[in-house]
């Protein structure tokens, strides 16, 4: 059996790989489509307390990290951080097309953490890491679209921060959780990531 | 019209110690028609998987060689059709036409003669409907249908059907065999058909190869000789062979009544006409219900309507000694007083391990820790899981993970147990304890319902029949 | 809550019926620009034209409106914070309540971004509500020379989309079955939410997984470039809506320029 360095290599997706972070992307851009609800609900109340708002985003960065972890490819998370923003759309979201948009700048944002590590690290760090990027990434875009007026230390700093500390926790470390309560039961077996699971 | 040949095949799934199969060694000639038997998780899946590319080697570890036509099966999918027992996942697209185009396109063939193609496919096996008929309006007769036009519309030079009709009902599986047999008569493919239920299929086939657990051969031969010959050794083996008695167990007397529906009724929303529409019966201690019907007839709402697990839009559900209509109860206490078994058995699971599975009710219910372990491995024992008490259930056949499912709710013999579908994919020694247990615990006092499209289930152990047609009670039988 | 992706549009209608991919352009042209004028007539010249395009969409004004329903309340809350928390106060007072303090300037400046808002959302919702996923698709593959494994194993993924709602109540009244349910106890509610969750996206993983072999079996995986039984084509229609909708761009840009309004963010 090819040991998960020379299946990581293998340049070619295979089906299975597609089709992962496409039903990923399925499955979240409906969460995404139900968040934009919450957050449009909230936003008049977290307007004024800027962490906090900042502290909610982590969800919409889950795609961005966990799809990489499990399929170990380049491209694995702009894909699926792109793909899940688009479904949202298709589904009907106020955001209209700035939200593939930002899908886009997310994915290639946490992409950037698992290219660092040249496609071959997926720990803790790299997951932790990725989120954060990809949170910065995906707040950098708020700031310009949508709060291009707001002071800058009174507001768009802190707003980055918290989004990357929830980045970091709810998409970094909340992916590799998911990650490992996934490989007993099985799903992950074809894949690099399940090849650490005990035979039974 | 190809050779196929497995040499010294051996496979162990990824995630697993034992071996699926070990040391397969077959020959099938040009333009056979065989029907692969054996019992439940001894690997015809495996082997039919293999046989159409599908066991790559991230998904497991192989020995040996699985050739088609003297080139390794991998090379060779172009020439090989499968068609699955789940119709719904393997519909790629979602208008009809499209899903049968779907494979054309992989294979190249030029635009313009794709859809004479997918008409005459369409054609081959019946569908009723045009090309645009959504995917998701279908039944899952009509699905399995055009899951079969998309396998022909290649042209397979070898046909693998694994289960095709598991999940019909008696006139739909009787209708997609008909569409099996008269596209068959058109194509001269090398057929590999797995079934447990031996009769239906009988005339399909020439030759019969009986497999043993692990793969072993059992018996090989045209299909009357291995019968004749085998027939009661292929019996004792798990083999539904056609003309061996089946048990019966009549009952005792009926006693209370444990469960009372009245008028359930549920409208989905955003459809006009309901799901179930207004039906009444009651259950009684030491008896079973059958709950028989066509596809679509309003069946597993009925169970889940019963069982209070989805809140009716008319009528109620009730039990002796609680007031409150059930889908009212809070979970703990309506899971003490009715179990229910559901149709999709990877539903229904809770916990990692096979083992913990069946564990759960009785824990939930408070039994001693001794008991629970005793009834576990008396379980396991029973239903041949013993081996897999480790596995996740996610991982087991589709037979094993029916009976796993089964044996989960029947552990902590509740008052009311409510069954859909139990027996599918059994293979008739499974199929037989099934029988028994369920006996069991219906003269033990349980009060029983079963939903089933399977008459010998239902002739082996009801009282009476309600036949749904369309949402309500057509005939209500006694026995 | 459904989740169907089908169209809430007349499919007949001119826009329904043009190339996606020339659909996608036209609603990127008018939404970038919209991203970069950061001046307040720009945008509403380009929701004016949207707003006259409407008719020609065939999308029915109740589902438009459904669609829309939150957009109001996201673009005043974007116009409410920017004029609140601007960075300057400038031009006339017009609140001022000790810490809270808004002035012309800064609402007008967050009136431009509530009107980019208007006119991303709008756009957006005459985008896709008119076009089926399938054709997007094809015409993705087929135009922009998109890789056809990918656009079509997305596109295969997506038909799982309504099973999700059904698979959802299903796993919720399995595990009421078995005794598992939040009740009145806040924290088991989210425990429960949480594991459930987790099965649909377990399950949604697994189905992944047999869709692909069904896929492969039916020979996605080869490597002979497939063939498109459904030809998408850029017909003359779809090159004028392109440029229908770069020449209202630009028009929106030149008018603004014109009244020396427009401005790019900084
Ligand atoms: N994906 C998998 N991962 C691990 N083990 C598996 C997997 N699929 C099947 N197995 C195991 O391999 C063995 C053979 O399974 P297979 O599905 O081939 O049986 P089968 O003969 O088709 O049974 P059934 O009649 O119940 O469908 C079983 O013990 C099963 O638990
Ligand atoms: N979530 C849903 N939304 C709308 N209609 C539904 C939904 N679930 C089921 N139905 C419809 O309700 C009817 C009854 O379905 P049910 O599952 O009870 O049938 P059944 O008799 O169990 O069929 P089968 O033998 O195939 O299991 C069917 O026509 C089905 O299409
Ligand atoms: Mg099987
Ligand atoms: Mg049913």
């Amino acid at each position: 059996m090819p040991d998960s360095t020379a299946l990581a290599a293998s340049a070619r997706w295979r089906t299975v790989d597609i089709l992962t972070c496409a039903v990923i992307a399925v499955a979240f851009g409906v969460v995404f489509w139900a968040w934009n609800f919450v957050w449009a609900g909230l936003e008049p109340t977290l307007a004024f307390l800027p962490p906090l708002k900042g502290i909610l985003y982590g969800v919409w960065l889950i795609p961005a990290v966990l799809a990489p972890l499990i399929v170990r490819r380049a491209g694995a998370g702009l894909l699926t951080e792109a793909l899940a923003a688009t479904v949202s759309a298709l589904l009907g979201s106020i955001w209209g097309l700035f939200v593939v948009y930002q899908g886009l700048v997310q994915g290639l944002g946490g992409e950037l953490a698992f290219a660092a590590g040249r496609y071959r690290r997926y720990g803790t760090l790299t997951a932790v890491a990725s989120g954060a990027l990809a949170c910065f990434a995906a707040t950098l875009f708020d700031v310009i679209a949508y709060y291009p007026t707001y002071d800058l230390w009174a507001y768009k700093v802190p707003y980055i921060a918290f989004a990357m500390l929830s980045g970091a926790i709810v998409a970094g470390l909340g992916s590799k959780a998911l990650v490992k309560a996934m490989l007993p039961t099985g799903v992950l077996d074809r894949f690099p990531a399940g090849r650490e699971r005990a035979r039974i | 019209m190809i050779p196929v040949e497995f040499r010294g095949f051996a496979w162990r799934h990824a995630g697993r110690r034992a071996q699926a199969v070990t040391g397969v060694d077959l020959r099938i000639e040009p333009g056979e028609r065989v029907l692969l038997l054996g019992p439940s998780g001894s690997g015809k899946s495996t082997l039919l998987a293999a046989l159409a590319g599908l066991l790559t080697e991230d998904s497991g570890e192989q020995d040996g060689e699985v050739l088609i036509d003297g080139k390794p099966a991998a090379d060779q999918r172009d020439r090989v059709g499968i068609l699955f027992q789940d119709p719904e996942t393997q519909l790629v697209m979602a208008r009809s036409g499209d899903d049968v185009a779907f494979g054309l396109e992989n294979q190249a063939v030029p635009p313009s003669r794709i859809w004479p193609l997918v008409h005459e496919a369409l054609e081959a096996v019946g569908f009723p409907y045009g090309v645009d008929r959504s995917t998701h309006a279908l039944s899952g007769g009509e699905q399995q249908r055009l899951a079969f036009a998309g396998v022909l519309a290649r042209r397979p030079d070898l046909i693998l059907l694994d289960e095709p009709t598991a999940n019909l009902d008696p006139e739909g599986a009787q209708d997609v065999r008909e569409a099996l047999r008269a596209a068959l008569a058109e194509t001269e493919a090398t057929l590999i058909v797995v079934e447990h239920r031996v009769a239906e299929i009988l005339d399909l086939v020439d030759r019969v190869i009986a497999l043993g657990p692990g793969g072993s051969l059992l018996a090989d031969g045209p299909a009357e000789a291995v019968l004749a010959e085998h027939g009661e050794h292929l019996a004792a083996q798990g083999v539904w062979v056609p003309g061996v008695p089946l048990p019966t167990h009549p009952s005792r007397d009926a006693g209370e009544v444990a469960l009372r529906g009245e008028a359930l009724a549920l409208t989905h929303p955003g459809t006009g006409r309901p799901a179930l529409d207004g039906v009444s019966f009651e259950l009684r201690q030491g008896e079973l219900l059958a709950v028989t019907g066509p596809n679509g007839s309003g069946k597993s709402t009925l169970a889940l309507l019963a069982g209070g697990l989805v809140r009716p839009t008319g009528g109620r559900s009730t039990v002796p000694g609680e007031p409150r209509p059930l889908h009212r109860l809070p979970a703990r206490r309506l899971a003490t007083r009715v179990g229910s078994v559901f149709q999709d058995p990877e539903h229904q699971f809770v916990t990692p391990t096979v083992h913990d599975e069946l564990a759960f009710g009785p824990r939930q219910a408070g039994w001693p820790k001794a008991r629970i372990e005793a009834r576990v491995a008396e379980l396991l024992e029973r239903l041949r899981l013993a081996p897999l008490a480790n596995a996740n259930p996610h991982t087991l056949s589709g037979g094993e993970a029916r009976r796993l499912s089964v044996a989960g709710a029947l552990a902590a013999a509740p008052q009311v147990l409510l069954l859909d579908e139990p027996t599918f994919g059994q293979d008739r020694r499974t199929w037989g304890e099934l029988v028994d247990l369920t006996a069991d615990i219906r003269d033990e006092g349980t009060a029983l319902l079963a939903v089933t499209h399977d008459r010998d289930f239902a002739a082996a152990l009801a009282d009476r029949e309600l036949v749904l047609g369309a949402g309500r009670i057509v005939e209500e039988r006694r026995r | 809550m459904t989740m169907a992706l089908a169209s809430v549009c007349d499919a007949r209608a001119p826009i329904a019926r043009a190339n996606p991919v020339a659909k996608l352009a036209a609603v990127a042209a008018v939404s970038t620009t919209a991203l970069v004028a950061a001046d307040w007539l720009t945008p509403l010249l380009l929701l004016a034209a949207l707003l006259a395009v409407l008719p020609f969409t065939g999308i029915r004004l109740g589902a438009l409106a459904i669609r829309l329903r939150w957009l109001w309340l996201a673009a005043s809350t974007v116009v409410a914070v920017n004029a609140i928390f601007a960075a300057e106060q400038t031009g006339r007072l017009l609140i001022d309540l000790g810490p809270l303090e808004i002035s012309t300037g800064a609402l007008i400046d967050g009136t431009a971004i509530g009107l980019r808002v208007c006119v991303a959302a709008t756009a957006g919702v005459l985008g896709f509500a008119t076009t089926d996923p399938t054709d997007l698709a094809d015409a993705l593959t087929q135009q922009l020379h998109a890789p056809a494994r990918f656009t079509i194993g997305a596109l295969a993924a997506l038909r799982l989309l309504p099973l999700l709602g059904a698979e959802w109540r299903q796993i919720t009244s399995a595990r009421r079955a078995r005794g598992l349910e939040g009740g009145w106890n806040p924290l088991r509610r989210v425990r429960l939410f949480a594991s459930t969750m987790f099965a649909l996206l377990v399950g949604a993983i697994r189905r992944a997984g047999r869709l692909a072999a069904a896929m492969d079996a039916r020979g996605f995986d080869s490597e002979i470039p497939r063939t498109h039984a459904r030809e998408q084509r850029m017909h003359a229609a779809d090159w004028v809506l392109i440029a229908a909708a770069l020449v209202v761009c630009a028009t929106a840009v030149a008018v603004s320029v014109a009244y020396g309004l427009f401005t790019v963010f900084a």
